[in-house]
């Protein structure tokens, strides 16, 4: 069981208002889970969660079989750079990285992920280039430029790049397809597919665009299983 | 580590902000140093107007008074001493030599001081330095004159040409010994001291211009010639002062008793060095005011700094949360931000110095021909690294200002990516 949440309540404070209340969420490895909702269905909050941003008061997330709420927030930080790759919905490249040292930046905060990235036998940096190359970026003048000059679908490319390396067991999307148009969101998607498959990572797919829900292999809509709604 | 590679890659990316950031550190940095290494090269070179010279002996005053009409050429003696203390200490077995000197008299606002060629040998100024003539020699004729270097600098004069001597030391004196002119013979190099603005005669020329005055005024129908003057004895009455070096300085405090306990006439003998330092304390303020102004200057250029990264948080916040997604901890977005206020300081700190270092070497031989100042070019002094320590100190302070908010940023917003 890569995800296992049990009896889930989630408030920002003790006196606010339940955001988010989940009974039972189970994503086993190898899976692709597509949540939709709408906004303000609680989406951010059940990311947070799984990433080990935040703790819950009430109930269990384990993810990976670690409960997340019994590490201390350092431990949680180390824990999400060794096993979670992120990708946020769009501006995910810090401005001034290359898109090398963009997609090399887990590697400096987790030393399995380092580990992992090396095995290959090669660099860092040529372990980033093969899987730029796996995600159609590989015309190698790209690597070298100023991230701020790419295109917005390059530029996700280059998140998906950075969530992959070092193959963390799971990769958490929030939307990362909102900023690109239709046709590229498809192939987008087949390719993020792709490269999990080869690393064997399980996929968390957060979107509100429905139209993408038969890709995955299983859906859920946050505006049903959220009681606190 | 890897946050430091960051937080250096990031100020590249901003390096035009950044490069201003640290000019301004910079320059208040060599502003910082500099003021301090000129005002303690100032006070040594203000201690060493007059060196060499073991006690000042003039009529009984106070000590700074004495020391301010005797070197520094300001104000005026309350009383004479006479020729016979003069020379009854003069021969005092410990006294291996004397310089007197007479004031009194001015030409056009500049003070005239009869000396003997005792003067041109004997004193010192600065670490052992003695008089050197840019031009010409020291007085041999009755009338000769020899000028300091700003004398001759700000009047125009050269050898050959001929002074008139206005009785008083007023900037404008109606009362002029123009009956008896004299010839300029030699000019000496600027030190830096009151000798560039004294012009210098013969003791005897001091009494001969006097001969047919009294009381200040000339004595009415009578007028003695120049070379009437030549005849007649001009052994002085009374000096106004005189230098005393010792056979050995283990004397020193033995023949300043036997001064001030003389018997005939009030005297008064002071040690240079300490009414030197005496006066710096009184007029010294200045430099410390200086001192403070430069350190406020290192402040504002630091508060700068604290702008420039507390402006650039808000559009950064993206960054902190990406950051946040790779694994980072609040801890390194502390870190990140402290990086950066961390290398622009440490820069801001060597640039300083490199451009102080550059400026001393330009600056060095202006400084000493302006001010006869030497500022020597050396590592910084044991109270220069705790300047630089501390500036150093206040960046970090200030730079963990914006760490601290970027700290609480990163915290609050987590994953959040919120603008």
């Amino acid at each position: 069981m890569v995800i296992d949440i049990k009896g889930l309540q989630f408030r920002w404070q003790p006196s606010a208002p339940l955001v988010l209340a989940l009974e039972d969420l189970t994503v086993t490895a190898g899976e692709r889970l597509f949540i939709k909702g709408p906004s303000g269905s609680g989406k951010s909050t059940l990311l947070s969660l799984i990433a080990g941003v935040t703790t819950a008061a009430v109930g269990s997330v384990r993810v990976i079989d670690q409960a997340l709420e019994q590490l201390g927030s350092v431990e949680r930080d180390h824990f999400r750079a060794d096993h979670i790759g992120y990708i946020f919905q769009m501006f995910n490249l810090i401005p001034y990285l290359s898109v090398l040292d963009n997609v090399t930046l887990p590697c400096r905060f987790s030393a399995r992920r380092r580990t992992k990235a090396r095995s290959r036998g090669r660099g860092l940096d040529a372990e980033a280039r093969r899987l730029l190359q796996h995600l159609d970026m590989d015309q190698a003048d790209l690597h070298q430029r100023a991230v701020t000059t790419l295109s917005v679908g390059q530029q996700q490319r280059v998140a998906a790049a950075r969530a992959l390396i070092g193959s963390p067991e799971l990769l958490i999307a929030d939307e990362p397809t909102s900023s690109l148009d239709a046709d590229r969101r498809e192939s987008f998607i087949r390719l993020l597919f792709d490269e999990c498959r080869a690393s064997g990572a399980t996929l968390v797919f957060v979107s509100h665009d429905a139209s993408l829900e038969h890709l995955f292999d299983r859906a859920i809509d946050l505006a049903v299983v959220n009681r606190s709604l | 580590m890897a946050i430091l590679s960051l937080a250096w890659k990031s100020l590249l990316n901003r390096r035009f902000t950044a490069l201003l950031t640290l000019a301004s550190i910079a320059l208040s940095v060599t502003l910082l140093v500099g003021v301090e290494r000129l005002r303690t090269e100032a006070r040594a070179s203000f201690a060493n107007t007059l060196s060499g010279t073991d006690l000042i002996v003039g009529a009984r005053s106070g000590p700074v008074q004495l020391l301010l009409y005797s070197v520094f050429r300001i104000g005026d003696a309350t009383n004479n001493l006479s020729w016979e203390s003069y020379q009854d200490i003069a021969a005092h077995p410990k006294v291996a030599w004397t310089v007197p000197i007479s004031l009194g008299d001015s030409h056009r606002g500049f003070r005239v001081l009869g000396t003997t060629e005792a003067y041109f040998e004997h004193y010192r100024y600065g670490r052992d330095r003695r008089l050197s003539f840019e031009e010409g020699q020291p007085f041999s004729d009755l009338y000769d004159a020899v000028l300091g270097a700003e004398v001759a600098d700000t009047l125009g004069y050269q050898i050959g040409d001929a002074i008139i001597v206005a009785h008083g030391a007023g900037e404008v004196s109606f009362a002029k010994h123009d009956d008896k002119p004299f010839r300029v013979l030699g000019i000496l190099e600027r030190t830096g001291t009151p000798v560039d603005r004294t012009v210098h005669v013969s003791l005897e020329a001091i009494e001969a211009i006097h001969v047919d005055w009294q009381s200040g005024a000339p004595i009415p129908g009578l007028s003695i010639s120049a070379d009437q003057a030549r005849a007649m004895d001009l052994t002085p009455k009374a000096i106004t002062a005189f230098l005393v070096g010792l056979e050995s300085k283990i004397a020193t405090f033995q023949v300043q008793r036997f001064v001030n306990e003389y018997p005939e006439e009030p005297l008064l003998a002071i040690l240079p060095g300490v009414a030197l330092s005496q006066l710096w304390d009184l007029i010294g303020v200045a430099e410390n005011v200086l001192l403070i102004v430069s350190a406020f200057v290192v402040v504002v250029s630091l508060f700068g700094m604290l702008t420039a990264l507390l402006t650039s948080l808000n559009e950064r916040r993206r960054e902190m949360a990406i950051l946040r997604s790779v694994g980072a901890r609040p801890g390194h977005v502390f870190a990140l931000i402290m990086g950066e206020a961390g290398f622009l300081t440490l820069l801001g700190v060597l640039s300083g110095m490199a451009l102080l270092y550059l400026a001393l070497i330009a600056g060095q031989p202006l400084i000493e021909r302006r001010f006869g100042i030497f500022v020597p070019i050396g590592g910084p002094t044991p109270y220069e690294w705790g300047l630089l320590g501390a500036v150093i100190a206040a960046g970090f302070l200030v730079g963990s200002i914006p760490s601290y908010r970027a700290y609480r940023l990163s915290l609050a917003d987590g994953l959040a990516v919120r603008i």
